[in-house]
């Protein structure tokens, strides 16, 4: 295994270990009737949707719609919960996500995730985006890795005559921009984002908007957030969930100007969540 | 007070009468409960006036550069000497020993406990720690003496002596291991969540969340937990004494007899010796020792632990 991981940092975009089964090729991540909840709990119910590569797909919807419990599916993240169950499929190019064959260790290399508040490691800003790679096994130049990463995050002129100072001593918007270069830094397929704007002001989320706009070049993007005008601004497309259940799913354009249907016409016009 | 400032009843002498009989018990049970706080206080003052009274006096006889540095201890034998070092070599031999076998036990134990056991093994585990710290140490000296030298050192290295700096290290060893644990699952528990889901998402396995986030995330907690421990094995008498045996020595050898300073103070309190003479006088000038390092490493470990509680917020 150890090996395998290995070879998925170096090489992670060509290689594809996985079965191809149903998805359509530019689909990167597709559930299929899934049902996720947590004990007798269901929090998203029957949603199929196909995540197409390198874009910018948005989830939104009122707290507690289910939107956040989707996106940690996608990279197993719910596992430790004990009571969560799954039912339905979530393949991710092809690969059952919560079949036994999938190890989630090694899913997490494809899929890496930015969380809702920023949560770099109590260590110096180059050992925070060395971190992952270095535990992966990386043999390539890691200075090179931590520039590029850190670049690629729109970070580097504001860090890099201080790469080893602490985390914490950068703003919340920088810290969350760090913890982007550190998912980058495995060179991930998908990267998922948990409202990854919640917890900062607004320039600060302008500059982490700006960032996602260049990332949909190089990975594909899954972000929830609660917040419309971004999902608006930044997403080529958006799905509308609510009370667990998908309720629309479409290009960001049409579903801002002509939603199919009244309850996300009610919601993206602000008359209830 | 309430009733004081409240409006005047009907039976205003019932009332006053009341309120000052609970004013009075209330300053009775403040008087009281004071009174138990400074008893404490009271209690270490005059421990710590005993103890540096009788050593002035001994210092009148022996000089300090003499005892501080002398190589050998022979305070109730002609020629006398009264050179510490084998006495505090002797005690932190025995700590130091019973650290290398607590720290990797102790620290296991407080990952698994932290971030592998499910909560009903978790809610097994602890008390059944808690217990082994209940143990009464002359138990564990006995278990030293009559199983562990003869039956585990002695067939694996059989020129081990039956009194021993092995045997003693490693129950005085089992014997923090609940100190460490306890302190350690603490310490890793207080790692916020966060960092955890940060590492699990960068394709971390279980080990590596463990051993590189939360163990580094809470290093000051894991060296305090380490210094409290090694305070306990350095002031441990019993177990220590019956294991370890009474020989002052100045050696390495963990296959020796040596003696340490709580040993030693065993032995001349529990011999006839009368007050008052030079001989006497010693054991409160090993007290005095005993007293300073364990202050120090205690005032080290809680600035430590106050700096970790301070990390996160």
């Amino acid at each position: 295994m150890a090996e395998l991981r290995n070879m998925s940092v170096t090489d992670s975009r060509t290689r594809s270990a996985t079965r191809r089964v149903t998805a359509a090729p530019d689909t990167v991540i597709s559930a299929e009737n899934l049902t996720l909840g947590y004990g007798s709990f269901v929090a998203v119910r029957d949603v199929s949707l196909d995540i197409p590569d390198r874009k910018v797909t948005a989830i939104i919807g009122p707290s507690g719609c289910g939107k956040s419990t989707l996106l940690r599916a996608m990279n197993r993240m719910n596992d430790v919960v004990p009571s969560a169950n799954v039912q339905g499929r979530l393949l991710y190019r092809g690969l059952d996500i919560y079949s036994p064959r999938c190890d989630s260790v090694e899913l997490r290399l494809k899929i890496g995730m930015v969380f809702q508040r920023p949560n770099p490691f109590p260590k110096s800003i180059y050992k925070n985006v060395a971190w992952a790679p270095k535990i992966n096994g990386y043999r390539g130049d890691m200075g090179e890795l931590v520039e590029r990463s850190l670049q690629h995050a729109a970070l580097w002129d504001e860090v890099k005559d201080k790469l080893h100072q602490c985390a914490y001593a950068l703003s919340g918007g920088q810290q969350q921009r760090l913890c982007i270069a550190r998912a980058i830094a495995l060179q991930p397929d998908v990267l998922l984002m948990d409202e990854p704007c919640s917890a900062l002001d607004p320039i600060a989320t302008a500059r982490i908007e700006d960032l996602i706009d260049e990332l949909e070049n190089r990975y594909t993007v899954v972000l929830v957030t609660h917040n419309m005008q971004q999902a608006a601004r930044v997403s080529d497309l958006t799905a509308f969930m609510y009370m667990g259940e998908l309720v629309e799913f479409d290009a960001t354009e049409t579903m801002f100007t002509k939603p199919g249907r009244q309850r996300t016409q009610d919601y993206i016009t602000g008359r209830f969540g | 007070m309430v009733l004081v400032q409240g409006e005047p009843s009907t039976d205003d002498e019932g009332d006053r009468a009341m309120t000052t009989r609970v004013r009075w018990a209330e300053q009775l049970i403040r008087h009281a409960l004071f009174a138990c706080a400074l008893l404490s206080i009271v209690t270490t003052a005059g421990i710590v006036w005993v103890l540096a009274s009788e050593s002035f006096a001994f210092f009148r006889e022996v000089s300090p550069f003499e005892f501080f540095l002398g190589t050998r201890w022979a305070p109730l034998l002609e020629p006398r000497s009264f050179g510490i070092l084998p006495l505090i070599c002797g005690t932190f031999l025995v700590a130091g020993g019973a650290l290398l076998v607590a720290i990797p036990i102790g620290m296991g134990t407080g990952i698994y406990l932290s971030e592998y056991a499910r909560p009903w093994v978790r809610g097994i585990l602890k008390p059944i720690l808690e217990i082994l710290a209940g143990i009464p140490t002359v138990v564990y000296g006995y278990f030293a003496l009559t199983f562990i030298t003869p039956q585990v050192l002695r067939p694996l290295i059989p020129q081990t002596e039956i009194f021993n700096v092995a045997s003693a290290a490693i129950v005085v060893g089992v014997m923090i291991i609940p100190t460490i644990a306890s302190l350690c699952d603490d310490a890793f528990r207080a790692v916020p969540r966060t960092l955890r889901e940060a590492a699990y998402a960068l394709s971390a396995t279980r080990l590596e969340v463990s051993t590189r986030v939360v163990v580094p995330a809470a290093m000051s907690g894991v060296v305090a937990a380490v210094l409290l421990a090694f305070a306990r094995a350095i002031g441990e008498t019993m177990a220590v004494t019956l294991a370890a045996g009474m020989t002052p020595k100045l050696t390495l050898n963990p296959l020796e007899s040596v003696q340490t300073l709580t040993g030693y103070i065993v032995q001349v309190s529990l011999g006839d010796t009368p007050a008052g003479t030079i001989e006497y006088q010693t054991i409160f000038a090993c007290g005095m020792t005993l007293f300073l390092i364990t202050l120090t490493i205690n005032i080290v470990a809680h600035r430590v632990l106050k700096r970790f509680r301070e990390v996160y917020e």
